[in-house]
């Protein structure tokens, strides 16, 4: 049977999910391999050097770079309290003294005889790193971080914006074609994770933040509601690290489009389960989509019956289900029914690989294998 | 390996290893000409779960084994010099290879004054091939704990620091160098080893820098690329990019400490290797060029005017990852203004998006197809302002003036990029290169660069430009015979008069007079009109233009021209939109001007 290989987002019910933790610079792993820990659990810390503040000290005191090191009070290495002399001149009338003064606590890191500077820092911030995923630390890399590991439902989003959270899923659309309200909102979703149905607007939006919700996973929404919500018109599909207030996640792109039912249904399933989030969007190579994670419970951790879904992607075959990712039918899912193997010139003239598809309301269309997405799982 | 000394090149195996692609070509000598004769492409194999570039090399070669039945790998091995074991359908005389995998090469420069040694060290690392992140700079505007916090924040493969004339100032060099120990910047790659820095500023100052830098960062010292205001000396420290891209950053990666062994040449950052076939290209021809890419995520513009080279990248234009970019630095009314229809905002505005996450997809209607064009035209637009505005003369510089120069003062730094003086266009990149009709790639890059007077327009067949230019490196007539034959797909001259009228007003008469007893064509162009004349690759016009008073053709206002113009696959195009080109204001005027154009030329199917 002709197939093809066309990757899509994965929505599984149960699969196992390693993710490594690595700190941005070296620092101490904290957690020990083989043993459990939960989302909220420092894994890794590493100290940050502190923020770099800078005392141009030979202009305060109207001398000359090469003598700067004459009037320094202290010296490099040196620990500074904020307001403490740093350099001071030596005037013959002691009420002609002027000081220069720390502006922050911290430590003298250099004094330059050449542009008269000197530089101090900050203490070091302590960066603790979580484990992000209830499961089970699979591997230590020393000085780095570790690989944690879980048995899981997995669903990946097509885009979102906002890091990582955690939280319990709270499914409030009733309908994949529901649209996520303000009204739907309530003070019992907060530090939720809210589900919705086809769309989330400004004001819906507006009220999640009010409530405290940490995430909302929905089909679609506006770019204008997008830029309402980031104060700008995002232009590169890298997202991860905006402070919105929660976590967004799109499972079907920009306009009013339903949630696939096969995603619906499977969150509906996972109502009132703890999840992992993860808005984080990056479209290169090394794609990365956002996810969301709800680990199983001990008894239904089947590890020896799953496996990555990422292995079980073997190509389309006709009967599968797909969705059509782009104008003129955009958002529909069907079904594979046929997958010709010549190049078909298509309106635009171009000549491409197509695919016959089926909707459920027995229309079919063709369209160009680029222009769909296999429903995985 | 043989070296290209020993052993006139026969046969030739080729690389690009791009983020997603990794296409390989395969050139012959065929007779007495190189030819480009097979290629094959594969995944790039640099990320999980294979963490190993050779793996799609190896692939992409195999293809080229399938399609031309040369055996050319023995296991995991390129197998070379040809002829092993006497059949000369075995090996290859040698391998080389681009590479902008793992996002390329990404370096933040750093000089005194942002104007003068912060544009000289940005051209430099632009034409190295460097995506370039930021440029610091002492009169930047920006605090020095803000400098500070940036260079920590980018984490580059790699920074230039530049800065001063020798004899020049040492405080402010050695001020950025403060700046950047202070940062105690890490590489972008890797944890374990020291960001490499080139320093390539004020000679007096490099025992300063060297106290300062040497222990934090992994220092190389050569020439200062501005060692006085008048001249820039960009050699040097571009070759010590080169060096110490193969040497740090690309040994990082996996699977290319493999790759450097098997290849025959220095793997070169994918930028640089086009920049140096566009260079040889004008420099051997005497032509003035310019040169686009346009990808998904970047594009880069490469000129030749009055052989020097300049190579900007706009890191955020693109046809599909910063697609939606395009439209917030154009604005809507910019990229609408090509369509000819009209659309719900909402209703575009999230069309782009989707195209921004789901970046593989192709239009599949002509209104989406025309859509796409229109966005392209913009990010070709922005892209080339980006360019002539670094694409300068140098800056600072004290000028000789006469009393001729009374009326019109020009500054220094003026751009170098001079339409009128252009004579090649070369587009590339999937939306120019696999449009449906050469034609709308030929339209594309005239309505988005609006060439002046006479230009010719050529297109990259298949994207090959960075093997060739690695291989001009080692057999430069190889290269520039594969270019012109193979590569570059011609599609013709566009003749544009500049000046405006009324609508429908005589722009110019004109006589073309074709070869080989073809009947001539003559006529009058009006304002607004645009005409195309086949005439075929490898073939010849003359064009005679008598333009109406305020037209200039080149020779100034009112004065007649006769040229010869170079055919192609789309032919001559008379181009009487006027220059600089304004679309009529009300929406149904300009599409009703688009759809008479596009008619005109037979743009788009009927």
């Amino acid at each position: 049977m002709a197939h093809t290989y066309t990757p899509g987002l994965t929505v599984t019910p149960r699969t196992v999910i390693s993710k490594k933790r690595i700190l941005p610079i070296p620092g101490a792993i904290l957690a020990e391999q083989g043993k459990t820990v939960a989302s909220a659990e420092v894994v890794a810390r590493a100290e940050l050097p502190g923020k770099v503040h800078v005392v141009n000290v030979v202009n305060l005191l109207g001398i000359l770079p090469e003598d700067l090191k004459d009037f320094m009070v202290k010296r490099e290495g040196d620990r500074v309290e904020k307001d403490e002399a740093l350099a001071e001149n030596k005037p013959f009338i002691k009420w002609f003294k002027t000081e220069v003064r720390s502006p922050i606590t911290g430590s003298v890191e250099a004094v330059s005889s050449v542009t008269g500077q000197v530089i101090l820092r900050e203490p070091p911030r302590q960066l603790d790193l979580s484990a992000y995923l209830d499961g089970t630390v699979a591997e230590v890399i020393p000085g780095q971080g570790i690989r944690v590991e879980t048995a899981c439902a997995f669903i990946q989003g097509i885009f979102g914006v906002g890091g990582e959270t955690w939280g319990e899923l709270a499914v409030i659309a009733s309908s994949p074609e529901e649209v996520l309200t303000a009204d739907h909102l309530m003070p019992r979703h907060a530090g939720k994770i809210v589900v919705g149905g086809s769309f989330v607007g400004t004001e819906a939006m507006a009220r999640a933040k009010a409530v405290g919700v940490r995430g909302i996973v929905v089909g679609g929404m506006h770019d204008k509601d997008l830029r309402a919500l980031l104060g700008y018109d995002l232009g590169v599909a890298i997202t991860g690290t905006e402070n919105v207030g929660f976590t967004l996640i799109l499972t079907e792109g920009f306009g009013r489009i339903p949630m696939a039912r096969k995603t619906f249904e499977l969150l509906r399933t996972l109502n009132g389960r703890k999840a992992s989030i993860s808005g984080a969007t990056q479209i290169r190579a090394g794609v990365i989509r956002p996810e969301i994670i709800v680990p199983l419970a001990a008894d239904e951790d089947a590890r020896g019956q799953v496996s990555s879904a990422r292995q079980e992607r073997g190509g389309v075959k006709v009967g599968d289900p797909v969705r059509v990712i782009r104008e003129p039918f955009f958002g529909r899912i069907g079904q594979v029914a046929g997958l010709p193997s010549d190049l078909t010139v298509i309106p635009t003239e171009s000549r491409v690989r197509v695919m016959e598809i089926g909707f459920p309301d027995e229309s079919t269309a063709v369209v160009p294998r680029a222009n769909i997405e296999v429903i995985e799982g | 390996m043989t070296s290209p000394a020993d052993k006139p090149l026969r046969t030739i195996v080729a690389t690009d290893c791009g983020s997603t692609t990794t296409k390989a070509i395969l050139i012959e000598k065929v007779g007495e000409e190189y030819r480009q004769t097979y290629r094959g492409e594969a995944p790039t194999t640099v990320e999980a779960p294979f963490e190993d570039v050779t793996r799609g090399v190896l692939n992409a070669i195999a293809e080229i084994e399938e399609l031309s039945g040369r055996k050319i790998l023995d296991g995991e091995k390129i197998i070379t010099p040809s002829g092993a074991g006497g059949d000369p359908k075995v090996g290859v005389d040698i391998y080389i290879s681009t590479s902008s995998a793992g996002g390329g090469l990404q370096m933040m420069v750093a000089g005194v004054v942002q104007s003068m040694t912060g544009e000289s060290a940005q051209r430099c690392a632009l034409g190295a091939g460097a995506i370039v992140m930021d440029v610091l700079a002492s009169n930047d505007g920006r605090l020095p704990h803000e400098k500070i916090e940036r260079i920590r924040s980018l984490r580059p493969d790699m920074i230039l620091l530049s800065g001063g004339t020798d004899g020049g100032t040492v405080m402010h060099v050695v001020e950025m160098a403060e700046y950047i120990a202070a940062a105690e910047p890490r590489p972008r790659l890797g944890m374990s080893y020291n960001l490499p820095l080139i320093y390539a500023g004020n000679a007096g100052a490099r025992e300063r820098v060297a106290e300062i830098l040497g222990k934090k960062t992994a220092l190389t010292i050569t020439e200062n690329l501005r060692p006085v205001l008048e001249r820039e000396n960009l050699v040097p420290a571009r070759n010590k990019i080169h060096d110490l891209f193969l040497e740090h950053v690309m040994a990082q990666a996996p699977g290319y400490k493999k790759l450097i062994a098997w290849a025959g040449a220095p793997i070169m950052p994918t930028p640089a290797a086009v920049g140096l076939i566009m260079e040889t290209i004008a420099r051997k021809q005497g032509i003035n060029l310019i040169g686009v890419d346009i990808g998904g995520a970047t594009t880069d513009v490469f000129s030749v005017f009055q052989g020097v080279f300049n190579r900007t990248v706009s890191a955020n234009l693109g046809m599909s990852y910063s697609i939606s970019n395009v439209l917030a630095e154009s604005g809507l009314d910019n990229i609408m203004r090509w369509v000819p229809f009209s659309i719900d905002e909402q209703d575009l505005r999230n069309r782009i998006k989707n195209k921004m996450i789901r970046p593989t997809t192709v239009p599949q209607t002509l209104d989406e197809l025309q859509i796409e064009q229109a966005i392209a035209r913009e990010a070709l637009r922005l892209a080339l302002g980006h360019h002539k505005t670094l694409a300068t003369g140098l800056k600072g510089v004290q000028q000789e003036r006469s009393i001729s120069d009374v009326f019109e003062q020009k500054g220094s730094g003026e751009t170098l990029v001079d339409m009128l003086k252009l004579d090649l266009i070369v587009g590339s990149g999937g939306i120019l290169s696999h449009a449906p009709r050469r034609l709308q790639s030929m339209l594309m890059m005239v309505d988005a660069y609006e060439p002046l007077g006479f230009t010719e327009l050529a297109v990259d067949s298949i994207f090959m430009m960075p093997h060739l230019g690695v291989l001009s490196t080692v057999n430069e007539q190889a290269a520039t015979e594969v270019f012109v034959r193979d590569c570059m797909i011609h599609l013709g001259t566009c003749v544009a008069p500049i000046g405006q009228a009324a609508w429908g007003a005589r722009v110019a008469d004109y006589t073309i007079t074709f070869p080989a007893g073809r009947v001539p064509e003559s006529g009058t162009l009006t304002f607004g009109a645009l005409h195309l004349f086949p005439l075929a690759v490898g073939e010849e016009a003359t064009v005679s233009l008598k333009p109406a008073r305020q037209v200039d053709l080149g020779a100034g206002r009112g004065e007649p021209v006769e040229r010869r113009a170079r055919g192609g696959v789309v032919g001559l195009m008379l181009d009487g939109r006027g220059r600089p080109l304004h679309l009529p204001a009300k929406d149904e005027d300009r599409i009703r001007a688009l759809k008479e154009w596009h008619k005109a030329l037979g743009l788009y199917p009927a």
